[in-house]
């Protein structure tokens, strides 16, 4: 259960909207319900995170009960429902990937970032997770950083940490 | 007839309207043969097909096309062919099966019955008497989420849930907005209004009467009285609410009415939906038309309190010491 | 160098682009379709083809076409399933990175086909580069006339749209990727009604894999006579099959059905024989569903004969010495690796991507996940290896979609053919943790038996 009152409200650019109009124009009339799932990523991409107030505006657009929302994005493993560090690191830790070593890039993970897996490091920056089955197994190990899931394959902890540089000094240049 | 067809179970044959389910032809049958369901609810559509304690074997699919089918099938969703075939109690299959089932319901289950205000009338209850193990065989720690009200009048113990899903029907097919749903997925699914939300509707009360388990519960009830010291008596009132026809069963102790429920058929489901005023808020006799004591099964555990006085053994009627002994019971009987 | 059929020219560069598919033959198959053939015909030469379904369970594709309810004035549907999750499977990435419109295409013929005039490919989510790529694809397709309104000036008319998921392996069950696709829950559906008589929004659908409509493009380009005249028995065609798990070269081949088993290991043309020298142990011949087999019977049956890659070579035996061909995702374990770790590793996969929706699978994947860990931990006791069985034995066949039967098969697998490998995990907990139990005698070739003359 959540307290609502923690989360912060947001809003929607008509330009944002527009992108919702363009994906419902999928489905036939009345059916704009399927537009959930690609439209929650559009949410997430945007604000990092589904929140409850975010929900509730993208049940409002759709004309379903937000606890439609809730259900789906509660059932899918890809929405966040708390805030994540800006990047988060996705490691497959399925079979194929562990029988080539994933393990060991997870702990290196954990151990470069300082974090436990789900929680954001002190700079908002980075969080990380094991996740299941990425369907790249002949690549392994992988991992994968939304908003766009960039795959990173056949990892090493040297590639690692190079990635892990690349994005800190990414942050770097944009201040 | 056309639009009937003929079904044997359990080597009794009879024959039903075209489209009935196996479990409802089943239950046209009665007796024995009527396979126990958890999640399926005849006045609540889509319901059925989860809980799979109601699975049979189909021996044969149909005059037609013989063939068995090649796995056990929910008997709730699966419609009668004519000339069907099905096991139900006489395969030891079916039954093998329904025992795990079972104790998969019962693994994460906290069996509190004993402060469970549904025990005497669970569902589950009943079920795992018959089909449950004697000692359960799961040593991990049990699956556990904090308890919620869900309105002033409604509360959720999530652990004992075994995910039905009526309840969320009721909330989509009886009420008129639905705030709670099943959140999360796998074996951390949960019913939960997921923000605080408060589940208020005439008809949100029907979810206490379709929950086969102690689940969701009336407050207004709670810790209040074990449902066999009560005294069940069918009554009904004027109700204005348009969709509700005011028929209820009140549960009696002495001359107080501690709960109202909707009156269930012996399936355990409901006759008719009632309003949340009937449900709630009429707990004077005076608000109510007696009709005549509910009808409970003998073999209900509630039936065991019932309408009979407690009648001293001869033995005590002789001995003195023994009456001292008995005392406070020889009492009550002269009360009564 | 056998023949290819999907990925002939995976290989030339800006085959990704519409320009050089076309330059390679591409979209012959629909013009082919739409200018000569009726949509009966279309049918007909997959019926001919003998295309069995190739995200997993193998059900004959014509046939699963040919089921579909067509009464008048409702939408029929063609949903492709691009929802590809199962642990080690990853042939449907890599075809449509590489080679997008040969998916496009294949989408366009099937749907003139079933007369489904909007379609959806319901790619995972996680998959987002694929979707912009087939995004793309479909852009430069439509803007060359193969979709949209009136294609090739035939009357047709097809839109086709790309679905993401939102991150659940059950979606890849069909009725569930048809919830999903609704916008809700992926809980898998109750049957009957099947897809072909109620799908997506109630009517008529049918849903299909990635690779299963990319093969629709040769067979009809070629004919469905020619596509059976490849492959062996009732497996016709040829097959992507992704390889990985501790070979040289792991990756996504393309074989002809009928391969041997030890060919396809070995061979230089495929996965080059296991990497750093070590020998196998095991495999898992058709993604994490299906049965394990210990090295000497993946390779050969238990009468000695070499075992073959084919949908019934590799079901010889049954579940007590043979497998199945599933999806084709081949995981190869060498001696080092722990098959009772990777039991539980599979078992808590199956236990995360449970739905939830029916109690024996709910329940039982994470029970049985619970009692792997800890004997993997060296935690367990003898009667744990017999109550994995039965625990098994109670999901199989109980649950409404097969993810219960595929969480239940890899463990009563293990167990039978590994069971020394998990007594060993209770006897010698220490020893367990530091090192592994070894190749043991898992390799110990099988004799081909020799039925003497008489």
């Amino acid at each position: 259960m959540l307290k609502v009152e923690e989360q912060q409200p947001v809003a929607f650019s008509s330009v944002f909207l527009a992108n919702f109009d363009e994906i419902v124009k999928r489905y036939p009339a009345g059916k704009q319900k399927s537009a959930l799932l690609p439209i929650l990523h559009l949410v997430q991409a945007e604000f990092g995170w589904t929140s409850v107030p975010a929900m509730d505006k993208v049940a409002e657009y759709l004309m379903i009960e937000p606890i439609e929302v809730y259900e789906v994005a509660s059932f899918y493993s890809m929405y966040f429902l708390q805030p994540k560090g800006k990047y988060v690191l996705e490691v497959c830790r399925t079979g194929p990937c562990c029988l080539v070593g994933a393990e060991k890039i997870m702990s290196h993970i954990e151990g470069k970032l300082g974090v436990k897996e789900g929680e954001v490091t002190a700079d908002g920056l980075f969080s990380w997770r094991g996740v299941e089955c990425l369907a790249a197994c002949g690549y392994a190990p992988v991992l994968q950083i939304g908003p766009d899931y960039t795959f990173y394959e056949n990892l090493t902890e040297q590639s690692v940490d190079e990635l892990i540089d690349n994005l800190k000094n990414k942050q770097d240049l944009r201040q | 007839m056309d639009n009937l067809v003929k079904i044997t179970i359990d080597g009794i044959t009879v024959e039903v309207a075209t489209g009935t389910s196996i479990l409802n032809a089943a239950r046209q049958i009665g007796g024995d043969i009527v396979p126990p369901a958890m999640c399926y609810y005849s006045k609540l559509e889509g319901s059925g097909g989860k809980c799979r304690t109601c699975i049979v074997k189909v021996s044969k699919g149909s005059e037609k096309d013989p063939r068995p089918m090649p796995k056990l099938v929910a008997s709730c969703r699966t419609t009668v062919m004519d000339g069907m075939e099905v096991q139900n109690i006489t395969s030891p299959e079916v039954l093998e099966a329904r025992n795990g089932v079972v104790e998969m319901l019962l693994i994460n289950h906290p069996l509190d019955c004993p402060v469970c205000d549904q025990a005497g009338e669970c569902d589950l209850q009943n079920l795992s008497y018959e089909h449950g193990l004697q000692k359960t065989r799961y040593e991990f720690e049990r699956r556990t989420f904090e308890r919620i009200d869900i309105g002033e009048k409604i509360q959720l113990h999530m652990n004992r849930c075994i995910l039905c899903y009526r309840c969320v029907f009721v909330a989509d097919q009886i009420t008129n907005k639905r705030v709670h749903g099943i959140l999360n997925r796998g074996d951390h699914s949960e019913i939960s209004t997921y923000i605080q939300a408060v589940v208020e509707n005439d008809f949100s009360g029907n979810v206490i009467d379709v929950c086969p388990v102690g689940a969701l519960t009336d407050r207004t009830f709670r810790f209040k009285n074990r449902v066999w010291f009560t005294k069940p008596v069918d009554a009904h009132r004027n109700c204005d609410h348009e969709k509700c026809d005011g028929k209820v069963t009140l549960w009696y102790k002495g001359a107080d009415v501690l709960r109202v429920t909707a009156r269930k058929d012996q399936f355990g489901e409901v006759e008719s939906f009632i309003c949340n005023t009937c449900r709630f808020d009429k707990k004077a006799t005076s608000d109510w038309t007696i009709e005549q004591p509910t009808y409970i099964s003998d073999t209900s555990v509630i039936a065991s309190n019932h309408y009979e006085t407690f009648m001293p053994l001869p033995v005590i009627k002789e001995n003195l010491a023994l009456q001292e002994a008995n005392k406070v019971e020889l009492e009550k009987t002269v009360k009564f | 160098m056998s023949r290819k059929l999907l990925l002939e020219h995976i290989n030339v560069p800006g085959i990704n682009t519409l320009e050089v598919y076309r330059q390679k033959g591409g979209y012959r198959a629909v013009e082919k379709a739409i200018k000569t053939l009726t949509p009966d015909e279309v049918v007909e030469e997959v019926k001919k083809s003998g295309l069995r379904g190739r995200g997993g369970a193998g059900f004959p594709t014509g046939m699963k076409w040919s089921f579909l309810a067509k009464p008048e004035g409702v939408a029929r549907y063609l949903v492709c399933n691009a929802d590809e999750s199962e642990p080690g499977t990853f042939k449907d990435r890599y075809l449509m990175t590489n080679i997008p419109h040969a998916l496009i295409e294949g989408m366009i013929v099937s749907s003139f086909a079933l007369g489904a005039n909007t379609s959806y490919i319901y790619v995972r989510g996680e998959m987002m580069p694929q979707i912009r790529i087939l995004e793309k694809a479909i852009a430069e397709a439509k803007a060359a006339g193969f979709l949209g309104k009136n294609i090739l000036g035939s009357g047709y008319d097809l839109e086709l749209y790309v679905q993401p998921g939102g991150g659940a392996y059950i979606c890849g069950e069909e009725t569930a990727l048809l919830e999903s696709l609704e916008g809700k829950r992926g809980n898998p559906r109750i049957k009957p009604p099947f897809p072909a008589i109620a799908g997506l929004y109630g009517c008529p659908t049918v849903v299909n894999n990635v690779e299963s409509i990319a093969a629709v493009v040769p067979i009809i380009n070629d004919g469905g006579d020619e596509y059976a005249k490849i492959g062996i028995g009732r497996s016709t065609g040829t097959k992507l099959i992704s390889a990985s798990g501790n070979l040289v070269k792991p990756g996504v081949y393309e074989i002809e059905l009928g391969l041997p088993v030890e060919e396809f290991i070995y061979s230089d043309e495929y996965c080059g024989g296991i990497a750093n020298g070590k020998r196998l142990k095991a495999t898992v011949a058709g993604g994490s569903s299906v049965p394990i087999l210990p090295a000497n019977l993946s390779l050969k049956y238990a009468n000695g004969e070499p075992r073959l890659m084919s949908y019934e070579s590799l079901a010889e035996g049954g579940f007590a010495t043979g497998t199945m061909l599933g999806s084709g995702g081949f995981i190869a374990f060498d001696e080092d690796q722990c098959i009772v770790r990777n039991t539980w590793n599979f078992a808590r996969f199956y236990h995360h991507e449970s739905c939830g929706q029916c109690s024996p699978c709910r329940e039982g994947t994470g029970w049985l996940e619970k009692v792997l860990h800890r004997l993997e931990y060296g935690h367990g006791k003898m009667s744990d290896i017999d109550l994995l069985v039965d625990v098994a034995k109670k999901i199989e066949g109980n649950t409404i979609c097969p993810l219960g039967d595929a969480a239940a098969w890899p463990v009563a697998s293990a167990i039978k053919h590994f069971r020394d490998e998990f007594e060993w995990h209770v006897k010698e907990p220490r020893k367990s943790q530091d090192g592994n139990y070894g190749i043991a005698n898992y390799a110990v070739p099988i004799e081909k038996v020799v039925v003497a003359e008489v």
